[in-house]
């Protein structure tokens, strides 16, 4: 992550409304940047609509019957929301699904080869070896059933599988998800490494907040289909509603009274 | 004694061909999840096509095989285009439906074009038997064998370690996550369905060598159910067993049942009650997939 230098946008998602069957509206004008070369969080509670608005990033929200109905999403420069998934993955936009979506039938290194399905041939072996020095577990497992393997490692291997498609920007959803606390530690710190060493722009979508934040340059919140706060991650931590509302931390340990709740909720729907 | 063996290799080379069509049969089910009921019908258009070039507009075979297999690709493109394409997202029941349909067309254009008689390939190979330990089998049994097994190796070979073999069994466990990869699965349903009318096409020249065709030829559709059952409906290997098991033991089981109970037509019963056996010890077939359950 530099600093020095203002980075420039890779990613802007203007206005962006998604529907899905038609009829229900999910994403209601949201707006957001990711700066090349840093890592952006995109926080929310369940059914905010960030896993939304993520397929809407990579195209992959036609197969679950949602449109981008209206809005853009542009990449470097140019419109991306009317492609194709595959397309979109070719210009360098690659999403580790939530779930991890492993292929379970076949091997490891099958799954990893299916990763590099957009890429040169001559890349293959040299992307391999990087994805065995990130996760050296891989290597020992990888004649093995992919299905096989642990929670964590099945997490590994998704990622794995990003890298070697070498995207410029990746897209992250809930790697944290039903992982033991220092599995997530050890899956964020690769993260981190994958960012710096690999050049890759990160999109982070979690649950996790604290441990989203601490690995973030810049931090977005959503509730109900738009972002309702953004700012410095740094910032963002410190920010006494976030702590309340996704950290967990009380005032002073004093229990907030309803009231403040709703006082908090009418803001929200002010700012929002 | 020789009897049976003649019986056991006739089913053999038989059994090859339902291995072929089988092939073909597993890769639409597990690229798409699509019970394909045309398959049979396929096996039958690929058997005329080349039977009009050869015969009636006396391309020499070779040519001929080469262009049916040309006209297979095409047929597999458009069925998949007009017929499946516009049901993709839509529930499998329909896309089966469909197939019942495309099976229907099929055979009434054969119909239409070349009626409903037996029709007979030229001989392309010396009718001489050859011995085979001590058995005269007829060279274009062997011919079709060695094909069917070239067929398969090549396939296999082709889902194990090529680049879209393998994207083609990604797409089959997790569309969804395919397209996450940057797999095109429209080209990948478009591959299956031209995979599955190239082996039913050449499965179909190859009977038409040994037996002649005729407009029923699609019956042969219900013969590699048993197969593909028995094989487990995703596995590669699978169909190649299941083609070759129940093509000798159709044929085995209808010679016992002529030699010692004085029946016939055995034949087309013995398949399925060798199906519905299996089904009872292994409900997902020899090799089909069952559900990994991690510990």
């Amino acid at each position: 992550m530099t600093d020095q230098t203002p980075a420039k946008d890779l990613l802007r998602v203007e206005n962006l409304e998604v529907v899905y069957n038609d009829v229900v509206l999910v994403l209601k004008g949201l707006s957001l940047t990711v700066r090349e070369g840093g890592i952006t969080a995109l926080l929310g509670a369940n059914g905010a609509g960030k896993s939304s608005t993520l397929k809407a990033i990579s195209g992959l929200l036609r197969s679950e019957n949602g449109e981008v109905t209206a809005g853009s999403v542009v990449f470097d420069g140019a419109p991306i929301h009317t492609l194709a998934p595959e397309r979109i993955v070719r210009q360098g936009v690659f999403q580790v699904m939530e779930g991890r979506r492993i292929f379970v039938d076949i091997t490891v290194e099958e799954n990893l080869r299916c990763g590099a399905h957009t890429r040169p041939r001559g890349e293959f072996a040299e992307s391999l070896e990087k994805v065995y020095a990130y996760f050296p577990r891989l290597r020992e497992r990888r004649k093995q059933l992919a299905g096989y393997m642990s929670g964590g490692e099945q997490q590994m291997l998704a990622i794995g599988r990003a890298v070697m498609a070498r995207p410029r920007l990746l897209l992250l959803d809930e790697p944290s998800l039903g992982l033991a606390p220092l599995l997530v530690e050890e899956i964020f710190e690769i993260v981190t490494r994958i960012n710096a060493n690999e050049g890759v722009t990160v999109l982070l979508v979690e649950q996790n907040a604290r441990a989203a934040l601490s690995v973030s340059g810049h931090g977005y919140i959503m509730e109900n289909g738009r972002i309702v706060m953004e700012g410095e991650a740094k910032g963002l931590l410190n920010n006494p509603d976030v702590q309340e509302f996704y950290l967990g931390m009380g005032h002073g340990g004093a229990k907030r009274s309803y009231r403040d709740v709703k006082h908090y909720r009418r803001r929200k729907r002010w700012l929002g | 004694m020789e009897y049976y063996l003649q019986l056991f290799i006739n089913g053999l080379v038989v059994g090859g061909i339902y291995s072929l069509v089988a092939l073909g049969f597993v890769v639409i089910y597990k690229a798409t999840k699509v019970v394909n009921f045309a398959q049979g019908e396929m096996v039958m258009v690929g058997a005329y096509v080349c039977f009009g070039l050869t015969v009636q507009l006396s391309i020499p075979f070779v040519w001929a095989f080469f262009m049916t297999l040309g006209f297979s690709v095409v047929l597999g493109l458009l069925v998949e285009r007009l017929a499946l394409r516009p049901l993709i997202g839509e529930a499998h029941i329909c896309v089966i439906m469909v197939t019942i349909g495309l099976s229907s067309v099929l055979k009434s254009i054969v119909q239409l074009i070349w009626g409903t008689q037996i029709r007979v390939y030229p001989e392309v190979l010396p009718s001489t038997p050859v011995m085979i330990a001590g058995l005269p089998v007829a060279p274009v049994y062997i011919a079709a064998f060695a094909l069917s097994g070239v067929l398969f190796g090549l396939f296999t070979l082709f889902f194990k370690y090529s680049r879209m073999g393998i994207a083609m069994r990604a797409t089959a466990h997790d569309q969804q996550a395919a397209q996450s990869m940057g797999i095109g699965i429209r080209g990948i349903f478009a591959l299956s369905w031209c995979i599955a009318c190239v082996v039913s096409t050449v499965g179909g020249v190859i009977l038409g060598n040994i037996n002649g065709i005729n407009s029923h030829l699609g019956v042969l559709g219900l013969k590699v159910f048993p197969a593909v059952i028995l094989g487990g409906l995703d596995s590669l290997l699978g169909a190649a067993l299941g083609g070759l098991i129940i093509g000798v033991l159709e044929n085995v089981c209808d010679g016992l049942a002529k030699d010692l109970l004085g029946l016939g037509g055995f034949r087309d019963v013995a398949a399925f009650v060798v199906l519905v056996v299996i089904l009872m010890i292994k409900p997902y077939g020899l090799f089909g997939t069952e559900e990994i359950e991690r510990v």
